[in-house]
Order: C-alpha cells, then structure tokens, then sequence
C-alpha cells in the first residue's frame, strides 16, 4: 500500500513534467459506495478491454488512486482520448467496526480503516490534478450530503468543469430529480453503471466536458 | 436506608465560534484549531463558513488523525445557508459584500466528532442531527 502511495506520487510529479498536454486528466470522485470504480470499469471495458480495478458491497473497496492513460471513447464520429483516474470515496469518518458488519474479521477491518484514511488523503491531493471531474453519486441516497457539496465547491472554485452522475438508476429507490434539484448549475445525468443504462447520453456528457477542460486548460497558460 | 442512584447523566457541549476568532488564522491554523475542538468531543457552531479549498482541507486533516489518535473516527460535518432565491436584489448585493468581508457569516457550519454524532441528513429546508447512544 505505501508503495502504491510512492509510485503514485512519482507518477503526479511525472504528469506534471511531461504533462499530456493533449489528454485530459478526467477524475471520478464522490462518496464511497457511489459506483465510481464501476463506472470507470464500464468505460475501460468498454473501450480499453481491460478494467480498472475491483468493485465490493463494502464501502471503501478503492483505496488508493488508480489510473488508466490513454483511454480513447468514439461517439457518434468524434473521438476523445483522456487519462482516466479513479479515486477512493471521499469521506469525513472512517470506523473499521464498519467494515467488521460485513463479516470482516477485526485485524482486517482495522488494516482496511487505515488504508482507507490514506487514500481518502490521496484522493484530496489529487483534485488539483484534474482537468475534469465526473462526481459520482448515489441516486437512491440523500444527494445533499456535505462531501458531495465540499467537492463539488472546491471543484466550482477552481472553475474544473464537473459533470454529476446519478448512478443506480435502475433501482427503484432511485430519486434523478432530487439529484437535479441539488445541484440545478450542474448537467446531471442518471445512469446505471452496472447495467450499462444510459451510457449513450453519459459519453455524450463526457465530450461536452472535456472540451470544457480544454478551454479552461488553454485560459490558464 | 434507600441507594441513591449513581446513573450519571452525559453531558454535551456545544460551542459557538464567531468567525472572527479564526478569520486573521491561517488556512491550516484555522483547521488546527476547528479540529482541536472537536477532538475534546465538543460540538462547533461556527458562524460562517471554510473556504472552498479549506473543506477539503479540513477532511484531509481529519483523515490523519483517524488511526492515529485513539478512539477519534473523524467527523460530522454540516453547513447551513440561506436560501438567497426568494430575496430583492439589493438584499443580495447586501448579502454578498457581508459575504466578502466575513466570510459568509449568515451560513453556518456544523462540526462534530463521529462518535458524539452518528450522522448528519441535510435538505434544503433542514438539517437533522442524529447522536450516537453512547
């Protein structure tokens, strides 16, 4: 897991240098739980024939920033290659007695709890990073909670183009509009990663957000 | 000869903090001192609100201490603002210059330690706080 940490942050500082001037660095970030790793493995899958990286019912499965260069979408005769970074759910509490309610044993949910602190640590210092986010949220849960709203100001204030993505729209709990009305200055689209349910309209999303990065990658030289 | 009762009852303190107190604070000092609080299991008003990139930054602070001091599992985190919509616009201009010069004072933020709240459900019209047992 540290190794991890210090690849990846030899990896930022290399992004950096040789920055991939023509890539955009498109971020999935949300709470944990939300489908972000699903959906990134859907894309990659997709598009790369190869996924991400693993997806579990317990929350904070991703705990470390993964990434997939050069991932290349074509739509509708346009065609877009980014780099595509999944990150660890962001959360203000992490308790590993949590993690004991899905049958994980008490050493496993500790060792779990500290490496979910760190890469919700990662994932912070990572915001910095992106061209773009794609926020995922959980259309059956309550979309105004305070992490949702911390990411998507600090994104707002950085002016990084944000798409919000309401994943679980095939579940019957799913609530599109409430997520709508949460964030009305932002496109929503409702999908269902699992499913695969509204991909189209999200990859056509994706392409309006990324020549908004573009714009904002050219006013910031 | 009757028992008195030795239940002893669990107080909980809630501090008010004017934004005035931490706004000549640096970013990290003012996160430093938030967090100071709440690690003495107290509950924070505070009037106003962080910055945008100090929220994250408070959640990045929080994350570090979790695992390193005992028993502390991060924190519940809520901030309230008014609903500018149905104002004059003079009342938004208003609104905004008081914004700029104190930081968003007419919002506030809620911040409390996870093991004292269990969990904070905002919409737009409320804010529920829901207290662990404990």
């Amino acid at each position: 897991m540290v190794i991890k940490i210090i690849k990846n942050f030899f990896s930022r500082i290399f992004v950096d240098m040789f920055k991939g001037r023509d890539n955009v660095a498109l971020g999935f970030y949300g709470p944990p739980n939300a489908g972000k790793t699903t959906l990134a493995n859907k894309i990659c899958k997709d598009w790369t024939g190869e996924e991400i990286g693993s997806v579990s019912k317990v929350p904070h499965e991703t705990r470390s920033v993964q990434f997939k260069e050069q991932v290349e979408i074509k739509y509708k005769g346009k065609s877009l290659t980014f780099k595509l970074v999944d990150t660890p759910g962001i959360s203000t509490k992490v308790d590993f007695e949590d993690f004991m309610k899905f049958k994980l044993k008490k050493k496993e949910s500790q060792k779990r709890a500290k490496e979910a602190t760190q890469g919700i640590i990662e994932s912070i210092k990572w915001l910095d990073d992106m061209n773009a986010v794609v926020v995922v949220v959980d259309s059956t849960q309550n979309p105004y909670s305070q992490v949702n709203v911390t990411i998507i100001g600090n994104l707002a204030a950085k002016k990084i183009p944000v798409l919000i993505v309401a994943n679980k729209a095939d579940l019957k709990r799913a609530d599109l509009e409430k997520v709508e009305s949460a964030f009305p200055d932002y496109e929503v689209v409702g999908i269902s990663a699992k499913t695969g349910k509204n991909m189209e309209e999200f990859y056509e999303s994706v392409f309006e957000l990324a020549k908004k990065a573009k714009k904002h990658r050219r006013k910031k030289k | 000869m009757r028992r008195k009762s030795s239940k002893k009852f669990k107080g909980l303190t809630i501090q008010f903090l004017p934004y005035v107190e931490i706004e000549s604070l640096s970013s990290g000092e003012r996160i430093k001192k938030l967090l100071q609080i709440v690690l003495k299991d107290k509950i924070i008003i505070l009037q106003g609100r962080l910055r945008p990139e100090e929220e994250p930054r408070l959640i990045e602070y929080t994350m570090a201490l979790v695992g390193t001091i005992k028993g502390f599992k991060g924190i519940e985190l809520a901030v309230i603002s008014p609903n500018t919509e149905e104002r004059s616009v003079w009342s938004r201009v208003k609104h905004g210059i008081v914004n700029v010069l104190i930081g968003q004072a007419d919002a506030l933020t809620i911040i409390g330690p996870a093991t004292v709240i269990k969990d904070m459900k905002k919409d737009p019209s409320k804010l529920e706080i829901m207290m662990n047992r404990n």
